[in-house]
């Protein structure tokens, strides 16, 4: 199975039916996957923390969502986690890109990734690192853990996990 | 007229609807004027009213009324294109537009000067888009929400505040009491 499936397959198995996105070169295969899947609303959103507001009315609205994105967003969304998901104690997984990491070509990257535990440790929000494929096998627990304790919850994936460039 | 007698005007039209309201003045007014646990008073996190609304509307089958101001929609500019491609005809954005950034001591926006928010909704691709002057607002709100298609009305009005209170309420018993309305 692919990892792009076997991830969107633990989102369905947690209910998961509306997932905003901003692309990542290494997220477009889970992003396709996202699309295609009839179970899910897909909705892309032009900025991230745009895409958080999305998914608090999804919420409320009685649909579990998640956000998928690339971790120079934490440096947008702070206000947003804050003010809005953390203030209002609303959960959300956040499936991230953890670019600047090994194997990284973009050199500009690794400025927000020295800065990306460093925010989610500051901003309290229990944070997973897959680096190897099998550390997707914790997803599942993770998913529960978030609607668990409504908090928003990071899930960084890097290069090495996505195999690569 | 300015936006407090606008939210005064249209109240008994918000009374049965689910309300989105924005941060600051706006929501401290709506919560004078008709506090309902069907209204969602934003807290903090300036632009993200019209946001959060659609999200409910596209989760949810009952209507949802997002009032939003000029200022907050040129904040999260790019929610106009994210409406108009995810229709949701159980969504109105009402965009009060006074012109100003009341909640900040009036400073001018844009939308006060050479730009208009009916013709950039309209350029992003938004179906129906309304303007109109604050008078006219309960008519145009009414109309929309018996017409079951996604509006996105701009209300034209005077900027000018009134003084009140702070909300005070906990955001978490806010948002509890909302979703138990949102289910009920």
């Amino acid at each position: 199975m692919s990892i792009n499936k076997k991830i969107v397959d633990d989102l369905v198995a947690n209910d998961i039916e509306f997932v905003t996105t901003v692309p990542c070169k290494q997220l477009a295969g889970v992003i396709d996957e996202v699309e295609a899947r009839p179970e899910i609303y897909h909705i892309p959103s032009n900025k991230e923390d745009e895409g958080m507001g999305l998914c608090a009315g999804a919420f409320m609205g009685g649909k579990r969502p998640a956000i998928i994105m690339q971790n120079t967003a934490i440096g947008v969304t702070i206000n947003t986690l804050v003010t809005l998901i953390q203030f209002y104690r609303m959960p959300l997984p956040m499936l991230i890109s953890f670019r600047g990491e090994l194997k990284e070509p973009v050199a500009c990257q690794v400025e927000m990734a020295v800065h990306t535990k460093a925010l989610l440790s500051q901003l309290n929000i229990p944070t997973y690192h897959f680096h190897k494929q099998q550390d997707a096998e914790e997803l599942d627990a993770i998913l529960k853990y978030t609607f668990m304790c409504n908090k928003p919850v990071a899930i960084l994936t890097d290069a090495t996990f996505w195999g690569g460039y | 007229m300015i936006r407090s007698e606008v939210l005064r005007d249209i109240a008994p039209i918000l009374r049965d609807q689910l309300v989105v309201c924005n941060i600051g003045l706006p929501s401290q007014e709506l919560h004078m004027i008709d506090d309902q646990p069907t209204n969602f008073y934003m807290l903090g996190t300036m632009g993200l009213a019209s946001s959060i609304g659609l999200g409910l509307a596209l989760a949810q089958p009952k209507k949802v009324i997002t009032i939003d101001g000029d200022g907050s929609v040129l904040t999260n500019l790019g929610t106009l294109p994210t409406i108009a491609n995810n229709v949701a005809d159980n969504f109105i954005l009402l965009i009060i537009d006074n012109g100003s950034y009341g909640s900040t001591g009036d400073q001018p926006t844009y939308a006060g000067k050479k730009t208009s928010l009916s013709a950039v909704a309209t350029a992003c691709g938004c179906d129906n888009v309304v303007e109109c002057q604050a008078e006219d607002t309960p008519a145009v709100l009414q109309a929309a929400l018996d017409s079951d298609r996604m509006t996105v009305i701009v209300c034209k009005c005077d900027s000018g505040n009134i003084k009140l209170p702070v909300i005070t309420k906990d955001p978490v018993v806010i948002r509890d009491r909302f979703m138990t309305a949102v289910q009920s």
